[in-house]
């Protein structure tokens, strides 16, 4: 008996194996219709989502914004060492023209001096708007990947290994979730302003904010270990970590996706809420919630300084909303079949 | 279900306690608590520095520290214990005492804004579902992604400043140009039409009705001056009662001859109800909470009694009606007297009812119902900005919930048997729809106390967000403790009572 089992690394050949008897049996299946003189074109399931998220007319809108509204923060003002195409610095008070309104002008169009105008000391709005929106999106971005990062990490293990491990795994979570998530992120935002900047406290808001997803990902994991194909790797010999990582975890990648997009407009509106409490980004640097704090007692005079950041916020978050929402209709389609 | 509640205690403890642990660490870790005063350089500087120190245990290190805290939450734990402080503020001051005037009005606002979004969103989301598709399932898909991608303070702030200023001056004055009039009925007319929806005709008429009623409603409204004075009276109690009996009636009990019994005992809960509450008039000046119970207690009572008595063979769909239509007598009850009391609270806070700045007008000494029509008016907009959310995520989760069960093989059984479609909607798919949400409920119950923290500064409440603020920022662990204590036992106990309604709405869970 004992020479039927793998030897160790043996797994990876039959893995092999068995990977070519599927190949076969779907070229099988591809095949014969064509044989029958039916032309089908071979579509792979990547390529299906693909197709469905491309033809999602709201998740495409929403990526186009977001694309436009990526370039223009970026190159308008550049960031680190590069130069952007906007000359003036959002640091840098200037003299005060028009009474501090906005220039810009929709038709025909013109960005004037100032598009968005100038704040109470003369800095120009439209730098200091896109810096707040390059902030907040470096922000966002980082809580989405650590976030999700760790969110997968532990509801993968906590799901494949159950026992001990689930629910010590577990516990952690509803500990961290009986705390609301403005509050711990509070709590963590301000130990990370001592410390350093915008890279600091997205990293450390990434450490509280995964809960949701490791939640998620316990659940599928749960339902999936159970299934053949798992059964299948782990009889012949195939280790745990590769199990998770090669065989469940990809089937589980939808999920994770559309939970770390929606991660990132959630994290946008954290951010802000944080800045507004005084715990986000702090001065001189910005960000979106900040700007819209500064300049909250000045609404009724000039009530640009409090709608541009805004609009911005809305926006990013709009368009990223929208855009999970297309890649969950791609990755699951069930949810849009129409009533039979 | 004992065993199930003693288990589900013993381990809520031990993670309220982790977590307690936990924020206490990070708290303490989270910045200098002397910071202020060294940076100071007046006279007393180590006497002050001395003082914060005794005051927050300076000297014992954090896990000691929180140990002591423990030992403060402990004693409150201990009936009749009158050292109860839950630890002191960096002045010495007892917490307990902050607590208990902060957390009245963070507990209204939540619980208001969780009931609100639950039920519109509920609601909304079986209608979007319904007519799957449509315009109006369009048009709410698309408010629900902006309530989500909305910036909550930014929302509070908009509303402060737009809303509020504008509702002031224009119930200061309640006059519409006909122009006005006229817009407002044809947005009425559209989007009634949009919600019920139909073939082209049946729009044609629905938008026609609606758009007549309420210009009919609002020109009498305004000729009356009812914006000044509003009143409902009870001739206006009664009809809205009966309206609204039919539509319990029609709605859970359908009118069918078999269910007929069911609608006249409805009627009759309703005329019984608005008897109390004329008979119950004398009661209404000195009502306190104690005698407001009573009396709804009697009015529901009275509805299930007409259930019970006129139901015949369906007795308990009828007393559940009857118990329904009493429970809506009491809300009738409710708004008309707080509509009497607005004059009152109109000229208290000097002609701008709708408050932007803390949670009740001060030195009020009104009665019960004028008190309770002030707090309602400072909870208008706060909650406003907080259900937003809330009410969007409820909406897109009942749609999805109920776009599930009405693809079930059951479903379509019920169908097939020839049920009609009411019977399908309310008796086989809503419940079963609720059961997702009972743990979304929960959950988002955090979310919203969070929520409350960001409003709760913009409208310059003196509630928990900002006991838990001003805290955090002078890195004084005691009064962020307190509120996390609130916060993590209220969602520890939602959670519980997530899994219990679970368990009811589907028995094939056991509580074990």
């Amino acid at each position: 008996m004992t020479d039927q089992r793998p030897s160790p690394g043996g797994h990876e050949r039959i893995e092999a194996q068995m990977d070519r008897i599927v190949a076969a049996d779907t070229d099988l299946l591809e095949v014969e219709p064509a044989a029958a003189g039916i032309p089908v074109a071979a579509r792979s399931s990547a390529r299906t989502i693909m197709n469905r998220f491309l033809r999602h007319k709201a998740a495409m809108g929403g990526l186009v914004a977001l694309v436009l509204i990526v370039v223009l923060v970026f190159s308008s003002i550049g960031i680190g060492p590069f130069p952007g195409w906007w000359p003036l610095d959002y640091r840098v008070p200037q003299d005060i023209s028009h009474g501090g309104r906005p220039t810009l002008q929709l038709w025909p169009f013109s960005l004037g001096e100032h598009p968005f105008g100038q704040d109470n000391i003369g800095r120009d709005y439209f730098a200091l708007v896109m810096r707040g929106a390059q902030q907040s999106i470096i922000i966002a971005f980082l809580v989405g990947v650590i976030g999700s990062a760790i969110g997968t990490v532990i509801g993968a293990i906590a799901g494949y290994f159950r026992g001990w491990t689930e629910s010590v795994l577990m516990r952690i979570t509803d500990v961290i979730i009986t705390i609301p998530l403005v509050a711990i992120a509070a709590v963590v935002a301000k130990g990370a302003n001592g410390r350093g900047g915008v890279w600091l406290l997205g990293l450390f808001l990434g450490f509280v904010t995964w809960t949701g997803l490791a939640r998620i990902v316990r659940g599928e994991f749960l339902s999936l270990r159970e299934k053949e194909f798992v059964d299948a790797a782990r009889s012949v010999g195939v280790p745990s970590a590769r199990i998770i990582f090669r065989h469940i975890l990809p089937n589980t990648v939808g999920v994770i996706i559309v939970s770390a997009t929606l991660a990132m407009s959630s994290a946008i509106l954290l951010e802000s809420a944080l800045s507004f409490l005084g715990f986000g980004v702090q001065p001189p640097n910005t960000s979106l919630g900040q700007l819209i704090n500064n300049y909250r007692a000045a609404m009724g005079p000039r009530p640009w300084l409090f709608w541009w950041p805004g609009l911005f916020i809305v926006a990013i978050a709009l368009a990223v909303n929208f855009i999970g929402d297309g890649l969950r209709d791609a990755f699951d389609p069930r949810q849009n079949r129409q009533k039979a | 279900m004992l065993v199930f509640v003693a288990r589900r205690l013993v381990v809520s403890f031990f993670i309220v306690l982790a977590s307690t642990a936990l924020m206490y660490a990070l708290v303490a870790a989270s910045g200098n608590p002397l910071h202020d005063l060294q940076e100071y350089n007046g006279p007393g500087r180590e006497a002050r520095i001395a003082a914060r120190t005794r005051a927050l245990n300076l000297d014992v290190p954090v896990p000691g520290r929180y140990l002591l805290w423990l030992q403060d939450v402990g004693r409150c734990m201990v009936p009749g214990g009158d050292d109860c402080t839950l630890g002191l503020d960096r002045q010495s001051q007892p917490v307990l005492p902050q607590l208990q005037t902060a957390i009245g009005s963070t507990l209204r606002l939540v619980i208001a804004a969780t009931v609100l979004a639950l039920l519109l969103g509920v609601i909304t989301g079986i209608v979007t579902a319904l007519r799957q598709y449509s315009t109006f399932d369009y048009g709410v898909t698309f408010v629900a992604f902006l309530c989500f991608s909305l910036p909550l303070f930014w929302v509070s702030t908009l509303l402060k400043q737009y809303v509020a200023i504008d509702l002031n001056n224009w119930l200061s004055n309640p006059e519409m140009t006909y122009a006005a009039l006229l817009g407002v009925s044809l947005v009425a007319g559209v989007i009634w039409m949009v919600v019920i929806g139909g073939e082209r005709r049946t729009r044609l008429v629905v938008f026609g009705i609606s758009a007549v009623a309420t210009f009919t409603t609002l020109f009498a409204l305004l000729t009356t001056n009812w914006f000044r004075r509003p009143t409902m009276g009870l001739l206006g109690i009664l009809l809205i009662a009966l309206v609204m009996a039919f539509l319990w009636a029609a709605l859970f009990a359908g009118l069918r001859p078999r269910t007929r019994r069911v609608l006249y005992s409805a009627l009759a809960a309703a005329v019984a109800g608005t008897v109390v509450v004329a008979l119950a008039g004398p009661l209404m000046r000195g009502m306190t909470w104690v005698s407001f119970l009573a009396v709804s207690v009697v009015i529901i009572g009275v509805g299930v009694a007409a259930g019970l008595v006129g139901g015949g063979h369906v007795k308990r769909l009828a007393a559940q009606i009857g118990g329904v239509t009493g429970l809506t007598v009491v809300v009738l009850m409710s708004i008309d007297q707080m509509l009497g009391a607005y004059p009152y609270v109109y000229r208290a806070t000097g002609g701008r009812p709708i408050p932007t700045t803390g949670s009740q007008t001060p030195n009020l000494n009104g009665t019960f119902w004028q008190t309770n029509t002030d707090l309602a008016l400072h909870l208008l907009l706060p909650t406003l900005a907080i259900m937003l959310i809330s009410f969007a995520s409820y909406t897109r989760y009942t749609r999805a919930s109920m776009l599930d069960v009405l693809n079930q093989d059951y479903v379509r059984t019920a169908r097939a048997k020839g049920l009609n479609e009411r019977t399908v909607i309310v008796r086989h798919s809503f419940r079963n729809a609720l059961i997702p949400l009972a743990t979304l409920v929960a959950f988002d119950f955090a979310g919203v106390l969070g929520g409350a923290v960001v409003t709760e500064t913009v409208f310059g409440w003196s509630g928990m967000g900002l006991m838990f603020q001003r805290g955090l920022t002078n890195v004084d662990p005691n009064p962020v403790m307190a509120f996390f204590l609130v916060t993590a036992v209220a969602t520890v106990v939602f959670n519980m009572i997530a899994d219990i309604a679970y368990a009811y709405l589907d028995p094939r869970i056991r509580l074990s």
